[in-house]
Order: structure tokens, then sequence, then C-alpha cells
């Protein structure tokens, strides 16, 4: 075990930094939850990529500098300590673009990736409908086959940012007759400006339009935008689940970057004798270092070749109950000015309150690692 | 010992939710946020017909006297219901001036205050500087850490709340009319900031006890899995717990409206603010991701829930008050 870099390693640490000292905007972008900060952060990834940081774990091919899971974890924490923007395009590059790598065909990914790595196109995730969200896998959303493609139709809904997203990426019944609900499922592409769609935006708790619902009516598939084979989409979905709940949603990094920030505020705003106050900040601090090192210790698993399984959902419950602490310490410690909605921890405070929720629920995960790590018996499901 | 309500006061409490019940108070809810205070002011035109706003007055002035237990019940209500306003700063506002015994400023205002024909808001020394939607109360008081009492000046633009329906604004530090000043406004300060802390502790008890129920119903009627999820003892369980901390947090409350010792006030809202921001947290929780929707009145009492915890008097706070208020004087 060793905890240092190699040199190569840190050097692309300082290229990174270099680039982000100079690029980073000094104040920040106005939030990517709008429609003023989509533009503005379309902007930042162009910029991010025309100079091939936006996916820099993807092959050269595709715009990005096939860098391994190490390099793209320093890279993480180098653009969160760089106070850089969140990234709108986090739907595609996080969730779908590992499945295009994984089950796309060669023509597919050329089409999609270098678009998506450039801002061009951004990707909206629409898997959930009203009555499926935990058991997702009861959707009755539907595609009909039609002349060289298919025809969606049915309702998808909180799909996040799709009020302002190009194209989104989900599944859809395409067999009503098979004997469980989790085959006959396909995966697709598909326009959110296509004839048929009509996108609802839906407030999220602090008033920001970033939810939609996706009303979809016989809207036009080609065979071309259908990813895998047809039939197969669950499992093609599931085999992608693990990056949603494991690392690339909420790299260590963005912690790290937090953590750092609650220290400065601990400092100008700390009443020392308040040693509860203390202590929690002290958590935070110790919480992000021990959700890098056991990152690092995932990572080093990748790199030896081998795979991640129900670990991810231990991933999952540790950041999203560790974000929440932070942004309530760091509530705690601003007083009265906690609650002013447009002081810079109120979005990520209100954001972190999701994390529990999306990207499979805490309770769903707190089983899975009941039953597939612990070996405890199948509850009622 | 009879620690238990008499019929007079669970009448009023009823009365109120039934008055409450029936007023669509979400809608008041909302405008109110979006800065149109008519239809809130409806409403508390509403209450005023209860004789709530008359429970921090002396009979002297239109009152009913100073009643605490009787005006955290209607508070338990209000919360209950997400009425908006500055329910609790009015009141606070009525006990400062009733306790400064001062004949005409006390003629001056607290007869409106009692009728609920004017409405209040106040800062308080060593409290936020925010005072809570001084954009719709009739007066803005203000009290200096030097003991000044001032009637401020129009404050500036309210500020955004991450509660939409509260608006902060941050009065003139020391502009407007100098109504009172000296040690015995810094008393009577004392006294009108404990009646803030109680009654925002009863009403984080209704805004509690407002999420639990919304959740429970949810829980029986929401299926996943082809069944309620109210099933699942992880849900279960979280309801359970949260009915655990407000059942223990309402005891505390009463006392402290009994007798509202320092100790006893700190206690009450340090339970009842916590057991109402973790009931928020579950119904968040347990709702999904129809929770984090703003179009869901749950978001009401979820945005409250917060602020509310924090509002005079942080658990932190509280909790410091707790052991001075048992540490023996010495010297
Ligand atoms: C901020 C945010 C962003 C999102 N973005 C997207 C997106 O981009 N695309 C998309 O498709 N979806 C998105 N979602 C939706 C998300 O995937 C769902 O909210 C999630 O799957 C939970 O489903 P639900 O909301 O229907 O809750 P439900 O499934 O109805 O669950 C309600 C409660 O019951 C509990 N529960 C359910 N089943 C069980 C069980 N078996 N045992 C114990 N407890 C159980 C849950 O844990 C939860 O607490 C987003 C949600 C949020 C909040």
């Amino acid at each position: 075990m060793n905890l240092a870099q190699t040199a190569e390693v840190e050097e692309f640490r300082a290229e990174a930094r270099d680039w982000l000292a100079r690029r980073v905007p000094s104040s920040p972008l106005p939030s990517l939850e709008t429609a003023e900060g989509f533009a503005a952060h379309r902007e930042w990834e162009a910029q991010l990529h025309a100079d091939r940081w936006s996916v820099v774990s993807w092959p050269e091919e595709y715009g990005g500098r096939g860098a391994d899971i190490v390099k793209w974890l320093v890279f993480e924490e180098e653009y969160w300590a760089a106070g850089a923007p969140g990234r709108v395009s986090q739907n595609g590059i996080n969730l779908l673009a590992p499945t295009l790598f994984d089950h796309a065909s060669p023509q597919q990914r050329a089409r999609v990736l270098p678009s998506m790595a450039s801002g061009e196109v951004i990707w909206a995730q629409a898997w959930s409908e009203p009555e499926s969200g935990s058991d997702l896998a009861s959707l009755k959303s539907r595609a009909r086959r039609t002349d060289g493609g298919w025809l969606l139709s049915g309702q998808k809904t909180w799909s996040s940012r799709a009020a302002f997203a190009d194209r989104a990426f989900g599944i859809f019944r395409t067999d009503p007759d098979t004997p469980k609900p989790h085959q006959g499922l396909t995966y697709l592409m598909f326009d959110l400006r296509a004839p048929g769609v009509t996108v609802r935006p839906i407030g999220r708790l602090d008033g920001k339009p970033a939810f939609a619902e996706l009303f979809l009516d016989r809207v036009f598939v080609p065979d071309e935008d259908v990813i895998g084979e047809p039939g197969q989409g669950w499992r093609i979905a599931m085999s992608t689940t693990g990056n949603e709940r494991g690392l690339t949603l909420r790299s260590p990094g963005r912690f790290l970057a937090a953590a750092d920030r609650l220290v400065g505020l601990w400092h100008g705003h700390g009443d020392p004798s308040d040693t509860a106050l203390r202590d929690r900040v002290a958590d935070a601090v110790v919480g992000a270092r021990a959700y890098e090192l056991f990152t690092w210790a995932n990572a080093s698993r990748f790199a030896a070749g081998e795979t991640i399984g129900a670990e991810s959902s231990l991933n999952k419950v540790f950041w999203s109950e560790y974000d929440i602490a932070l942004h309530e310490t760091a509530l705690d410690l601003l007083g009265p000015d906690a609650e002013l909605a447009d002081g810079e921890w109120a979005e990520p405070w209100v954001f972190s309150l999701a994390g529990p929720i999306y990207a499979g629920t805490n309770e769903i995960q707190r089983d899975i690692i009941a039953e597939r790590l612990l070996g405890l018996p199948k509850g009622r499901r | 010992m009879r620690f238990l309500l008499t019929d007079e006061q669970s009448d009023f409490a009823r009365t109120l939710r039934s008055l409450l019940g029936s007023a669509q108070v979400p809608a008041a809810v909302r405008a109110w946020a979006d800065g149109d205070a008519g239809p809130g002011r409806a409403l508390w035109s509403r209450l005023a017909a209860t004789g709530l706003f008359a429970l921090a007055v002396p009979e002297a002035h239109e009152g009913a006297g100073l009643l605490p237990l009787e005006l955290s019940l209607g508070l338990v209500e209000l919360g209950r219901a997400g009425v908006p306003g500055p329910v609790v700063e009015s009141a606070a506002a009525c006990v400062l001036l009733s306790e400064l015994a001062d004949e005409s400023l006390a003629k001056r205002f607290l007869p409106g205050l009692a009728l609920g024909e004017a409405s209040a808001t106040l800062t308080l020394p060593g409290g936020s500087p925010y005072a809570p939607d001084a954009d719709a109360a009739t007066y803005c008081f203000t009290v200096s850490q030097a003991g000044v009492l001032r009637l401020a000046g129009a404050p500036a633009g309210p500020l955004r709340s991450t509660d939409p329906a509260r608006r902060l604004s941050l009065p003139p530090a020391d502009g407007g009319e100098l109504l009172a000043e000296g040690p015995e406004v810094t008393r009577a300060a004392g006294v009108a900031w404990r009646w803030a802390r109680l009654l925002t502790a009863a009403q984080c008890l209704g805004v509690g006890e407002a999420l639990l129920a919304r959740t429970v119903e949810y829980a029986k009627q929401r299926t996943q899995f082809g069944t309620p999820i109210g099933s699942f003892q992880a849900v279960k369980h979280r309801l359970a717990d949260t009915l655990l901390a407000l059942e223990f947090a309402r005891p505390l409350v009463w006392a402290a409206a009994l007798s509202p010792g320092p100790g006893e006030v700190a206690a009450a809202k340090l339970a009842a603010g916590e057991a109402s921001y973790r009931a928020a947290m579950t119904a968040l929780q347990l709702h999904g991701a129809v929770g984090y929707t703003e179009e869901l009145d749950l978001s009401l009492w979820l945005r409250k829930a917060r602020p509310l915890r924090d509002a005079w008097g942080t658990p932190s706070a509280c909790r410091a008050e707790v052991l001075r208020s048992l540490t023996p004087r010495r010297r």
C-alpha cells in the first residue's frame, strides 16, 4: 500500500491546476438549474472541451485524454479545489457515456460522444415515471415498432434539467407480455424537441425550474438510436446505475473542496467555545478524508481489473448523508444568515437534501447492502 | 398536578383548527411569498375574531391578559396550518410594550394589535438582524443592544429566505422614531424574547405534526413493488421515530408555557425545533421526488421547518441557555 502518486500523475495534476487557475471564472456562474445558468455553463464546458479537459477519462478520438481512473480522480480534486463550476453535462457524461462505451455500436459512439463532450448537446435522464420510482421496473411508457424505428408514448418525470436539455435517454417497454417486469424493456435515446414531446418544467423545492416532466405522444426514434438489443434495456441500464451511485457522480474532490470551505467558514465565523459545532466541522473534514481514501481503494481495485458491485451502495449512502451533514454544519455556523436563499451555502444545502432520494433511495440502498453484502435474507419487495 | 388542558383551552384549539382547515391557507402562503399579503391579511382578520391576538395584551388595552399557554395552543394550530406572517413577532411586540408600563405607548399600539387590526414585527438585541415580514407588518420595532426601542423607518426591500413565505428585512440600525430607552427596555426585551422563543417552539410543534400527518397519509397510499410504502419497515420506523420526537417535545412546550423561565423555554424550543426539522427530513425522504417539488403543498411546511428551528434561538443557543439556567449562581 502506497498513497504517493507517480511523477507522471503529478505532472498531469500540475498541468490541470495551471489551466484551471487561468480559466476558472472569477465569479460564480448563475445556477445551472436556471435557463440563464444553463447557457453560461454550456459556454464554460465548451472552453473545457477546447483544451480537452471536459472528459479527461475518455479516449482521445472523442475529445478526451485517455486518463485512467487515478488521473481522473486527481483532475476532479483540482477541478473542485479551483472552485470550478458544476457540470451541466453530468447526466450525459456520467450516466449515458459509460453505457455507450459498454453497449453502443462504434457508429453510435462516433455520433453521440463528441457533441456531448463539447456541451453542444446536453442530455437528460428519462427513467422515472409517476408510478415508478424505486420500483423502476414497473415502468409503463411504451415503444412500439414502426418502419425504421420506434414510437414512444407515455410519461416520464423528475428528469433533471430536462427543461433546458437537448436530448434524453431512457428505458421503454417494448414487450408488455413478458412474465417479469424487468423483461421486454429497451434502452434508447430521443430528441427532446421531436414532434410529440411536451416538456413541462417542475419547480424544485427552492423554486428553481430544474426538473421536468415529459409527455410523449408517438415520438419517433430511429433504430440507430436504440442502445444494445431491444428487450435488453434493464440489463443495460443496471450495468451503469453503479456509476450513478458510485464514483462518478460524487467524486471525493467535490467533498474535499466543500470541507475546505467549511473549515474556512469555521475560522471566520466559528465560536471556539462552541465545541459541538467545532466537532462537526472536524467530522466533516474526517468524512471527506474517509470518502477520499475509500474511493482510492476502489479505484485501485478497478485499476487491478476488478469490478465493483453492491459496494457502490455503500458509497451512495455515505456521500449522500455526508453531504447533508456538511451543509447543515455550514448553516449552523452561519447563524441568522443561514436562511438567506441567495447565500453561498443555500442552494448546495437544498440540493444535498435530495441526495438520499435520487440515484436509488437510501432505504433501497440499505436493503441492497444488507442483502448482498451481509447476506441477510431478502425482504418482502 | 394536572398536566392536561382545560375544556376551554381544548375548545379554543379546536375552533382554530376548524377555522384554518377551511381557510385555503396554502393559497395565502403562496400569495404571501409572491409579495401579495392580501389573502394572508384576510386570514389574519378571521383569526382575530377568535381572540387570538388579544392573548398577549393586558385587559386594560383590549387584551385578554398575558396568556402564554393559550397563545401557544394557538401557535401550534397556526404552525399546523402553515399560516404566513409575523404572528410570533406581533405577540412578542405586544409583550414588549406591555412590559414597559408606559401608558402612552401602550395606548398607542396595543389596542390595534390586540384586535388584529395591526400587526408588528421586531428585532431584539442578541438575535437575528433580520425582521421577518417587515414589508407586510404595520409596525417594525427594533431594540438595540444599548436598550433603545424604535419604530423603525421603512426597511430595505426583503431578502429571500429559504422559506419564501418568510420575507426578511434589515431594519435601519438606528433610524426611525425613538419610543423608549434605558434598562427597562432591555428587561422588557428579555421577556419578549422568551415569549418569541416559546411561541416559535409551539409553531414548530404544529409544523412537525402537519409534516408527520401528511407523510403518514402518503405512506398509506403510495405503492411501489405492489404494496403501500408504509408497509416497509424502513418507512415505518422513520415515521415512528418522528412521532416519538414530537410527543416528547410537546410536554416541554406546555411546561414552558406554564412557567416561561429561560431554561424551560430553551428546552422547549430545542426539542420542538429539532423534532420538526427531523419531521421535515423524514417527510421529504418518504415522499421521494414529489416531495422535492414546490408544486406539492408539503413544500410549504418543508421549507418552514429549518428557519423556524433556528429563529429566536438555534438549537445550540438553546442548549447553552438550558445549561446556564441550571448553573447555581455564585460569586
Ligand atoms: C433531485 C432529484 C433528481 C432526480 N433526477 C432524475 C433524473 O434525472 N431522471 C430520472 O429518471 N429520475 C430522477 N429522479 C427521480 C429519482 O430517481 C426517484 O425519486 C427515486 O428513484 C425514488 O422514487 P420516488 O421518488 O418515486 O419514491 P418512491 O419510490 O415512491 O419512494 C418513496 C419512499 O418510500 C421508500 N421505499 C420505496 N420502496 C421501498 C422499499 N422496498 N423498502 C423501503 N423503503 C421503500 C423510498 O425509499 C422513499 O423513502 C430525481 C429525483 C430527485 C429528488
